[in-house]
């Protein structure tokens, strides 16, 4: 029986006195892909803050059934991929050295396996227990197809790219899971399409479960297995064939996004 | 013109101690860079002025005094910014103002220690003691040593703090010991280039460095090279012409900045911006 990789329980959360989430509760099993969308300012990105361990919170957060110290000690073999990451544009780092960044030390490896074949569940490891960190470094950056470009610094690549190094970086510590926070928005359709065979190679091939918020439906549509929407409070949480004949959601997401979805299916 | 300067005891340590701080400058300095430090540095610098003055005042012996308040300010600066969410250029203002005031307030009130006080302020590289040597080297290989061992984490929380506390690190701890570091820095560079010139040391072999588009890895080699040939030739220029090593050596430092900024213009180290029409690569 699948374990579930995330537990979010009547999960609240205040953002500089606002009530950014509002006892939310959901679940994700392991391999699952789940979509979440919502509006700006849905709370989606606190949210995932607040499971990061970067945001305080009320309610409960599980990880692999962990709390507490176990929680911390899996937090860094989740891999997180945030809708920008505000780096120094002269940072001297190429795209290998960023990739690198990602790697964990053999302990706090061990560490997770550990707790991770306790509570029951099956690590997908996306590389070879015995290889090396470079030998990751080189096989991350070929599954985002950006092998080429590892002696280029990051900061002369465009958006997608370092995007695409981003998700090597996270994919290099053999995550556990993934959080991609609208990881493409802003990047042209082609470098879009060639991150979506990276999300579905991974989860598909690897077995990597992954919470992905984006407003792209029709990506959602096509990736996700499941789909929540939340504006402040979650509005639906199930499979995403529920979720598209749910006409009333309209309400809590942006009409001509959800229209144009429909009329695509439609025709 | 003869080469027997190496005969000098004095000569020797000068360049032993100008090498070591020079290479512990330099790393310490791509952080700070990094992290928009750079001013933080000055700022210590000017805190130190405060603590050597407190050390002659005291009578005791200054780069004592001097380490203890520059380290006790990085660390207090660092507490209030996180506490108080005081900006970083506020802090550093106080910073700054508060050091020299305290300089200048212990000078005022007591004679006869100006000259020796001049020698922290523009730098004595040719007139250290032995002790001054050792204790410059010793703290110098220990920054050196440490940065080296706590480097990883290190780079991932420059690049990017919230990735990093994802990653694992501690980067509260990390961002203590990270000032305290540039703290002991800073006391180990004021014998080479004096309190007034330590930032032209954090700041230029770093900034030259960057400009040249390498990886991290060459970065830092780059910039120790810079660091280490100045150091080197100025010292032994101020040496034949009789002018300060410590003027010398960031004047030099200054020639192979501009000059860098001139090649980068004439298009040697022009940075090519991938666009995705010449990415052709597919996704496997």
């Amino acid at each position: 029986m699948p374990v579930n990789a995330l537990d979010v329980e009547n999960v609240s959360v205040n953002h500089n006195g606002v009530l950014a989430v509002n006892k939310i509760s959901f679940s994700v099993q392991e391999g699952d892909l789940l979509g979440i969308v919502g509006p700006n300012g849905a709370g989606k990105t606190t949210l995932f803050r607040a499971i990061l361990g970067l945001q305080s919170y009320q309610g409960r957060i599980k990880l692999f059934g962990y709390e507490g110290n176990q929680y911390t000690s899996l937090l860094s073999m989740i891999g997180y991929v945030p809708q920008k990451v505000n780096f120094e544009p002269n940072f001297p780092a190429t795209v290998y050295d960023v990739v690198s960044m990602g790697t964990l030390s053999r302990k706090k490896l061990a560490k997770g396996a550990a707790l991770i074949q306790s509570c029951g569940c099956c690590w997908n490891r996306i590389f070879q227990t015995s290889s090396k960190d470079s030998e990751k470094i080189e096989e991350a950056l070929k599954i985002v197809g950006l092998e080429s470009f590892k002696d280029r610094r990051i900061s002369e690549l465009s958006g997608g790219e370092q995007q695409r190094a981003f998700i090597a970086k996270a994919l290099v510590k053999e995550p556990l899971l993934m959080i991609l926070d609208e990881p493409v928005t802003g990047v042209d359709m082609d470098v879009q399409n060639k991150f979506y065979a990276v999300l579905k190679k991974i989860n598909k091939e690897n077995k990597i479960t992954i919470v992905w918020s984006s407003h792209d439906l029709n990506a959602i549509s096509d990736l996700a297995t499941r789909i929540a929407c939340m504006n402040r409070d979650l509005f639906f949480h199930g499979e995403k064939e529920e979720f598209f004949a749910n006409k009333d959601l309209l309400k809590t997401y942006s009409e001509s996004a959800m229209q144009l979805h429909m009329h695509k299916h439609d025709m | 013109m003869n080469f027997d300067i190496l005969s000098y005891g004095f000569m020797q340590r000068a360049l032993l101690t100008g090498i070591v701080v020079a290479i512990c400058c330099s790393i310490m300095g791509l952080f700070l860079v990094l992290k928009r430090y750079s001013l933080f540095g000055d700022a210590l610098s000017h805190t130190a002025f405060g603590g050597i003055a407190l050390g002659f005042f005291l009578n005791i012996y200054p780069i004592w005094t001097a380490t203890v308040v520059c380290v006790a300010t990085a660390l207090g600066i660092t507490k209030l910014r996180k506490s108080t969410k005081i900006s970083g250029d506020a802090a550093i203002a106080v910073l700054f103002s508060a050091g020299l005031a305290m300089g200048v307030l212990l000078v005022s009130a007591s004679h006869g220690f100006t000259i020796d006080l001049f020698s922290f302020l523009f730098g004595s590289i040719l007139l250290t003691s032995m002790q001054d040597t050792l204790l410059i080297l010793a703290i110098s290989c220990g920054v050196i040593v440490t940065l080296i061992a706590i480097r990883k984490p290190l780079i991932h929380f420059t690049f990017d703090e919230e990735q990093a506390k994802v990653h694992g690190i501690p980067i509260e701890k990390l961002n203590y010991l990270f000032v305290a570091l540039a703290a002991v820095t800073v006391i180990a560079t004021m014998r080479l280039v004096g309190i007034l010139l330590i930032s032209a040391l954090i700041v230029l072999p770093n900034i030259t460095s960057i400009m040249m588009g390498k990886g991290f890895k060459k970065t830092i080699i780059i910039s120790i090279s810079i660091s280490v040939i100045a150091t080197i030739a100025g010292i032994t220029t101020s040496y034949y012409f009789n002018l300060a090593p410590s003027g010398t050596i960031v004047m030099l430092m200054v020639a192979i900045f501009v000059g860098t900024l001139i090649a980068k213009h004439a298009g040697l180290f022009s940075t090519k911006t991938l666009t995705d029409e010449n990415n052709l690569l597919t996704v496997h």
